[in-house]
């Protein structure tokens, strides 16, 4: 299926689902409250059958804008593509998870919260990825500060040398 | 399957009281800084959680402060036993974003140095999953010929192991003189060497008992994990991205997508994970074969490198087929020379996250078998 016609599939069975669709980059945003069910009836739907997750992906919209995470689908059946997006406001981010429908998301969710700080609800073990786990902060974040000290070591931030 | 049901049905019922293990970070069998926290029971895994990390340097925070062409190095640096791939495809992403074309023979320049690199990669995994099981001396013979590509890339650009060459828009030397030649005399000696490996290490009987039936993954589960790569293609499915979407020239060749078959055993076994990349390596000589054969002789490869890399506004997801499984780079650009946010989807970082789904049931020492039929690389999967 093309684009327009899995979005028109989409508004059909979730009339209120979609904040918007952006025709040129082949994406549609979709509300946060909506995204479980939504996600669900992709994958299960035998129109759209989105089997596999690409990727999912954090981005900050900048210090004032909203938090977000990008999931490029894609079925194996029909070869077809779409990107979703779902975003959140700054200060209260969540998601419902989806790990449990695509196991792809599992990892990849708890990258998203490690490196932006989007909590996603539902997820089975939600920790930290790749940073410690006594880590402060997101670093990610577009106004993310790096710290002056990790565990009573000085942080260098003199680039003299090699910049 | 659950955890105990996998014990009953690979050892019966134990009974005894249960242990906590870590393996790594420091260990030779993790292949890199890997650590897994295991929960024994006696010696049957009855959990496992691999804890990542500790090579993290924040690639995505560094991309974002430098502009496009300096992330190339970078990319380098992620998977370091397949750095022409990652230029290939981070650079083909960021020519998509811009709507770039660029000459022929820098197409099959770069396809020629994609294909020697996943010979190489799969010489590193078939050598170190030879080792894992306990036999120390295929190593040294697949080592013996990935030299010979390192030296072919020596030739090319400089550099053995982390090249910059993919450069947005071209590549930074054009093949030398006589490189035809030499790459042609590679492939002539290297095939027959491709037997010398089977009759080593694939069908030797030791290697067979560790790794055939060990670590099935089942193929729905294997696509609901996102796996990618050989491990994909080892639970029998067809697919691979270089022909089912295909990307730069790949649609101009002609080769087949070796899937496993369970040969020795299931299908979706170590063996099979394993006698996919040796496969693989036959068909990327076919490719190479044919790739050298129509290399246009003409052409400056410096030629449509661009002055100035500022891609428009928008965002892209560009993937390709790594020796490892899809890679795929999510672009931001807000229309400045740095990318606005930059994420690399790695393949190792989504295969080994199906190594506790399947490796739970199995003895302590299988799961080194099953590890190194998925071939990680922690520089990717750390970044």
């Amino acid at each position: 299926m093309e684009f327009p016609e899995i979005v028109k599939q989409i508004e059909a069975a979730f009339p209120e689902a979609a904040v918007s669709v952006d025709d040129t980059a082949g994406c549609i945003l979709i509300a946060s409250e909506n995204w479980l069910a939504v996600a669900e009836y992709l994958k299960t739907d035998p129109g759209t059958a989105f089997d596999a997750l690409m990727c999912l992906t954090g981005y900050d919209r900048g210090p004032e804008g909203v938090l977000g995470a990008a999931y490029n689908l894609y079925s194996m059946e029909h070869a077809h593509k779409l990107e979703v997006r779902i975003e959140t406001p700054r200060d209260d981010s969540t998601i419902p998870s989806v790990a449990h429908i695509w196991r792809t998301a599992d990892w990849h969710e708890r990258e998203v919260y490690d490196m932006f700080g989007i909590t996603f609800d539902g997820h089975p073990d939600l920790r930290r990825m790749l940073l410690p786990d006594d880590w402060e902060g997101h670093p990610l974040r577009k106004d993310y500060q790096i710290p002056d000290f990790f565990h009573g070591i000085p942080v260098p931030k003199d680039k003299r040398g090699w910049e | 399957m659950t955890t105990s049901e996998a014990i009953r049905k690979n050892f019966g019922v134990v009974e005894a009281e249960e242990m906590v293990l870590n393996m790594g970070p420091q260990h030779p069998s993790t292949h890199g800084v890997l650590r897994l926290k295991i929960r024994t029971d006696g010696e049957i895994i009855s959990h496992i959680e691999p804890h990542i990390g500790y090579l993290h340097r924040c690639f995505e925070k560094h991309c974002e402060n430098l502009t496009y062409p300096q992330v190339i190095p970078y990319t380098d640096r992620c998977d370091y036993l397949a750095s022409m791939n990652n230029n290939h495809i981070y650079v083909l992403a960021v020519e998509k974003l811009m709507g770039l074309e660029v000459p022929e023979r820098v197409e099959y320049i770069r396809v020629i140095m994609a294909e020697l690199q996943r010979i190489a990669s799969h010489l590193m995994a078939v050598g170190a999953h030879g080792l894992d099981t306990g036999g120390i001396t295929p190593i040294t013979y697949t080592f013996r010929d990935r030299e010979r590509i390192l030296d072919l890339f020596e030739y090319t650009c400089g550099a053995r192991l982390l090249y910059n060459y993919i450069w947005i828009g071209g590549v930074s030397h054009d093949l030398p003189p006589d490189f035809v030649q030499y790459a042609t005399e590679f492939l002539d000696y290297f095939e027959p060497k491709i037997v010398e490996y089977n009759r080593l290490l694939t069908y030797n009987k030791i290697f067979i008992e560790r790794s055939a039936d060990v670590g099935v993954l089942p193929a729905d589960v294997a696509v609901n994990y996102g796996a990618s790569g050989p491990v994909l293609r080892g639970s029998g499915i067809d697919w691979d991205l270089r022909r089912n979407d295909p990307y730069s020239i790949y649609d101009r060749f002609e080769f087949d997508i070796p899937i496993g078959t369970g040969e020795m055993g299931t299908v979706g076994d170590s063996w099979d994970r394993y006698f996919v990349r040796v496969r693989e390596m036959e068909e990327s000589v076919k490719i190479l074969r044919q790739a050298l054969a129509r290399l246009p002789k003409d052409g400056d490869v410096h030629a449509a490198i661009p002055k100035k890399v500022r891609p428009p506004e928008g965002a892209i997801y560009f993937r390709g087929e790594n020796p490892r499984g899809e890679l795929g780079f999510y672009i931001i650009s807000d229309g400045s020379p740095k990318p606005y946010r930059l994420k690399m989807r790695s393949p190792a970082f989504v295969n080994l996250s199906v190594f506790s789904e399947i490796a739970t049931g199995w003895m302590l020492a299988d799961i080194i078998s099953i590890l190194g039929s998925l071939d990680i690389v922690l520089g990717e999967i750390d970044r």
